[in-house]
């Protein structure tokens, strides 16, 4: 296993794994290279990376254009900030509960709580839907947002972690004087930073790339995240014009495949972590 | 993971309740209760509704509703459309979840005992799980145009005339697994990399020295069993994904052509969202959840027989 020697086994190790990592990338490097290809390009040579006619500017100003994608994209940042604000500000609270404080209803709480992790939003989706569309709230910030403020994973996931909070660090807050939620504020969070992190990516990641709840409730173009958004583009373009259409999704992978390559170790940390739902 | 989780042991002794406990219950109601009213909110009430719809014929748009018992559910079993839904959602995780639990298995073996490129390979792997499923599923469209797609002409170059992969009943499903696959590998792998490397050295130098010398006799006696509950976690949670497959169905085929890919998650949103057939979704939902809660109940009771080696 040593680096130096290199044995037969090993190139054999080295070729299977460039070559699946290759095949693993050539939808990436295919993105990139088509998006910059003229259409008669992408009918002649399906094969050749580097595009004999440069498109790159014409297919991004046909993506920029057909659907705004900084609306799109700003709508995702809000939808995924927003989710994940309340997601923190209702689990931590309830979790330190839980975890740190005698009350009758914890038990039943722990019964809840798993049973919820459940229970995935395909589930509840159309009781939430008929009651949203009673209450004429449909098409709005507040549809997309309001059924994942609670998140039985994330209670989950910070019950266990709290629970290795030592108590005496709660006890010596009390001691001098703390109100709980100044614990919580002063205690807990600044002890809980990768647990935080980690639930973080986690819910991003989800509700960045979720297509099923917002296909539901959102209808029209103002209040559409990036996976709907592309679905309207592939609806306007109808065609084959997948020069413009590979643009687009560069366009709107970009972001979270960055955010990814800049912060790798906490992402991986993040999934092991949290790899309990999918 | 989901371990046994221990309710913490009351230190206290059983005596009268001081003001200072009183207290801390009120605290612990008051600081869980935002969490419990939106649970109840967005989950145990829809869920109880949805099981309540399912016995009734309630159309979105009509005002009244019927009682109708297990007409839906009876309705459900000769249901053509349905029962290939079902199968073909079987079919799909029967193809992805072992083929991307095996690959991303083999491909962690590999990258755990290779010494260059590791966060390269882990990296390259990942990298789907970051990305847009919706995109990605665009990007594959374009890889398995039947005429221009890069796929194709790949296989023209070994003179192999490849299927409409998208396009054709017959390959439509092998099309989207392909995509499956491409996109949970790297979730698993990043998994049962962290399993790996839990292992500790020491078992492989123990078993060479009781005699296991090939690479395969180190993976039957040591690296399998230790990677039992790592495994027995994988498997749940691809087993459930591919279960849920939505987003490429419906980015890609809208479970066509002629129903070769009508999946279970596929035909509620069509059933409920698109036809308003609410009631009759209900009852396809609860079926979906019946699923979900077998395949639960199973992780829970395989994972009470596993011997825990650490």
């Amino acid at each position: 296993m040593s680096a130096q020697t290199f044995t037969l086994g090993r190139a054999i190790r080295l070729f299977l794994l460039s070559f699946g990592a290759l095949i693993f990338l050539a939808p990436y490097i295919f993105m990139i290279s088509t998006a910059g290809k003229a259409q008669s390009d992408i009918f002649s040579s399906s094969l050749s990376l580097i595009p004999q006619h440069w498109s790159y500017i014409a297919n991004f100003t046909k993506a920029l254009t057909r659907v705004s994608m900084t609306t799109l994209l700003w709508n995702g940042v809000v939808v995924c900030a927003l989710i994940f604000v309340f997601q923190v500000m209702i689990a931590i609270p309830c979790a330190y509960a839980m975890a740190k404080l005698k009350f009758r209803a914890a038990r039943l709480m722990m019964v809840l709580v798993m049973l919820g992790l459940l229970v995935p939003i395909h589930a509840t989706a159309l009781p939430l839907y008929v009651a949203f569309d009673r209450m004429a709230v449909l098409n709005s910030y507040f549809a997309l947002v309001a059924p994942f403020t609670i998140s039985v994973f994330g209670i989950f996931l910070f019950l266990q972690f709290f629970r290795a909070i030592p108590d005496d660090l709660i006890h010596a807050a009390r001691l001098d004087g703390m109100s709980e939620l100044g614990i919580i504020g002063r205690v807990i969070v600044p002890n809980a930073w990768p647990a935080i992190t980690a639930f973080a990516i986690f819910s991003v990641v989800a509700h960045w790339n979720d297509l099923y709840w917002p296909l539901i409730v959102i209808s029209n173009q103002t209040y559409a995240t990036p996976p709907l958004g592309l679905l309207y583009f592939r609806a306007a373009e109808a065609g084959d014009d997948y020069g413009a259409l590979m643009a687009a999704t560069l366009i709107i992978t970009f972001p979270l495949v960055a955010a990814f390559l800049l912060a790798q170790k906490r992402f991986v940390e993040g999934i092991t972590m949290t790899g309990l739902k999918g | 993971m989901a371990e046994v989780i221990a309710i913490p042991s009351s230190f206290g002794k059983a005596t009268t309740r001081s003001a200072a406990e009183r207290h801390e219950s009120r605290t612990g109601w008051l600081l869980s209760m935002p969490a419990i009213v939106l649970l109840f909110m967005f989950i145990l009430v829809p869920v109880a509704a949805v099981i309540l719809m399912s016995f009734t014929d309630y159309e979105l748009g009509y005002t009244g509703f019927k009682w109708v018992g297990f007409d839906n559910y009876a309705d459900l079993v000769t249901n053509r459309t349905f029962r290939r839904s079902l199968w073909n959602t079987t079919v799909y995780t029967a193809i992805v979840a072992p083929v991307s639990i095996f690959m991303a298995l083999g491909l962690a073996m590999l990258i755990e005992s290779e010494g260059i490129g590791r966060s390269f390979f882990r990296t390259a792997y990942f990298l789907p799980v970051a990305s847009l499923l919706v995109a990605m599923a665009t990007v594959w469209q374009y890889l398995f145009h039947p005429t221009i797609g890069p796929v194709n002409a790949l296989l023209r170059l070994a003179d192999i005339e490849g299927p409409n992969w998208l396009g054709a009943s017959s390959y439509v499903l092998y099309g989207l697994s392909i995509i499956g696959v491409w996109q949970s590998v790297g979730f698993n792998l990043v998994l049962f990399l962290a399993g790996l490397t839990a292992i500790p050295r020491e078992l492989y130098a123990a078993a060479h020295v009781d005699g296991a010398r090939s690479a395969f006799d180190r993976f039957r006696l040591v690296t399998w069993p230790m990677l039992g509950p790592t495994t027995l976690f994988v498997t749940t949670i691809s087993v459930i994904n591919a279960v849920k497959v939505f987003e490429t169905v419906k980015t890609l085929t809208e479970g066509g052509p002629n129903k070769a890919s009508e999946v279970l998650l596929f035909t509620i949103y069509q059933e409920g969202f698109v036809y308003l057939r609410v009631g009759y979704a209900s009852a396809m939902t609860v079926v979906f959840l019946i699923i979900l809660v077998i395949l639960m109940f199973l992780q829970y009771r395989i994972q009470d027989r596993q011997v825990h080696y650490t």
